[in-house]
């Protein structure tokens, strides 16, 4: 079964789109899109530092996403505003890796891979990194689930309740590292903040309670990538992008479906 | 002991020390109101008592396994994030659903169990804050200026929910607040904070304070005789007139 690629394409799609959902619930209610966002562009100077040192991307992309999470959390606060941080970070780490890239004379690098993702080359092996990092994502935010709600919601009903919110961001820092590297090979670098925000956006108007949020984002994610490859199959178009569209047009459906309930009650 | 302690507690935040050598005790059962003005440390004093901020000197001492029931100053739900009144009860640890309504009950709103957070009005929102508060069956409320951004008989509602749930439970109460005549009147000890503790006792003994009256004025000590009808009128009549207006 795993021999066709289609196969494994899905379910490479299917483990990020289950990784990303309720860690995209999280991302939507903090505000943190452009957190995930610039953690995203930074793997890509991961991604050539393994390739330089002959490292697993996964290994590369990981690090370089924890460290620039850490280093973003540990900033703010000293004085930038963190859109501005977060600018400054992202935007140099995506810059240092793409002319780090080119100096990697004798390898063939086809960045656009890196950038968009190259879902139908997945590997038996790439798909046990893809499912084993979403597992530890998946449980992760399941061990946590209840305190990292309350620390969304308010600190010091955090504190007082004996969660310490910095440790629950730190979780949360942790599970978007880990989701970036895994989607790299999915998405791309570029379009990992999309399979993040748009499945929990779109979910949010038929979800009555937070758990009913993220099973739902993880059914839209589901949809989005097995029916983005098979239109990228049938229109010959690019997979990850493919899947992003899928997702924003179940977003812009049901949103629209949304606003007509509402204007009618 | 007493439920909590601090002794001769400092705060500081780089080099401004909001707080100076604060000696406090909340005893099983009785009403403590903190007042003051604008950075006059007393969210600090809270924060400090929840562990969410550590102290530069002193200690904060609770007794062990106190449960506290806590009420925050002002907790925005994302519009971006679902959640109904009985979810929202059930955050922090599991709780059955006769817990859960009778918490809700107990801080005078029964009926909301189904309705989403984001829908509620400000006076609905605060009381079934108290209810979550409640729902452990705390040994002492924490209500950091609880009745913000309520009317004032919303919040003179609210005050006489607190006593009623003081009255029915005997768990203790700390509060800060603004609202100095609507507070005091309800409090068995008022302390008022100024960076340290400037004066404290019974409201009638604070409200004569002449620390007290230099940060507040007099016009809120008629305030407060209004409120009372118990009249300690050694000032001009018209003073609170304005502050009730």
């Amino acid at each position: 079964m795993l021999d066709d690629f289609m196969t494994r394409a899905s379910l490479a799609g299917i483990g990020v789109a289950l990784a990303a959902a309720p860690l995209g619930c999280f991302v939507v209610w903090r505000r943190m899109a452009y957190f995930g966002d610039a953690t995203a562009h930074a793997a890509i100077l991961g991604v050539a530092l393994s390739l330089a040192l002959q490292l697993s991307i996964f290994v590369g992309a990981i690090v370089v996403a924890l460290i620039m999470a850490l280093t973003v959390t540990a900033l703010a606060g000293r004085g930038y505003a963190m859109d501005t941080l977060l600018g400054v970070l992202a935007h140099s780490a995506l810059a240092f890796g793409l002319v780090a890239v080119s100096f990697l004379s004798g390898i063939r690098i086809d960045l656009m891979a890196y950038l968009f993702g190259d879902i139908l080359a997945v590997s038996r092996s790439d798909l046990l990194v893809i499912w084993g990092g979403a597992t530890l994502v998946v449980a992760l935010i399941a061990w946590r689930w209840s305190p990292l709600l309350t620390a969304t919601l308010n600190e010091e009903l955090a504190y007082a309740s004996g969660i310490d919110p910095r440790r629950e961001q730190l979780i949360l820092t942790v599970a978007l590292a880990i989701t970036v590297a895994v989607a790299i090979k999915v998405v791309g670098v570029l379009l990992i903040a999309a399979m993040l925000i748009i499945p929990a956006a779109a979910a949010r108007s038929l979800a009555r309670t937070p758990e009913a949020m993220a099973l739902i984002a993880a059914v839209i994610g589901t949809i989005s990538a097995v029916a983005g490859l098979r239109a990228a199959y049938f229109l010959d178009t690019p997979a990850g992008p493919s899947i992003v569209c899928v997702a924003a047009v179940l977003f812009a459906a049901l949103s629209a479906v949304n606003w007509r309930n509402r204007a009618g009650t | 002991m007493s439920l909590i302690e601090i002794d001769n507690l400092s705060i500081r935040y780089g080099a401004n020390t909001v707080l100076h050598h604060v000696r406090l005790k909340v005893e099983p059962g009785e009403i403590v109101t903190i007042v003051g003005p604008n950075g006059s440390g007393k969210t600090s004093l809270l924060k400090a008592i929840i562990g969410a901020t550590a102290p530069a000197t002193g200690q904060v001492r609770l007794r062990p396994g106190l449960r506290i029931g806590y009420v925050p100053q002002r907790l925005h739900i994302d519009a971006t994030f679902p959640i109904t009144v009985e979810r929202f009860m059930s955050l922090t640890g599991r709780v059955s659903r006769s817990d859960c309504a009778a918490a809700l009950e107990a801080a005078g709103v029964p009926d909301l169990l189904k309705r989403q957070m984001s829908q509620l009005s400000g006076g609905q929102f605060q009381r079934v804050l108290l209810a979550r508060a409640l729902i452990n069956r705390p040994e002492v409320l924490l209500l950091d200026e609880a009745t913000q951004g309520l009317d004032q008989p919303g919040s003179a509602g609210f005050y006489r929910q607190i006593e009623a749930v003081r009255r029915d439970t005997g768990c203790a109460v700390l509060m800060i607040s603004h609202e100095l005549h609507v507070v005091m009147s309800a409090s068995d000890r008022v302390i008022c904070l100024n960076g340290h503790v400037c004066c404290e006792g019974t409201p009638d003994v604070v409200a004569s304070a002449p620390e007290y009256r230099a940060l507040f004025g007099t016009g809120t000590g008629g305030a407060l005789a209004l409120y009372r009808h118990d009249h300690d009128h050694d000032h001009d009549h018209s003073h609170g007139h304005e502050a009730a207006e």
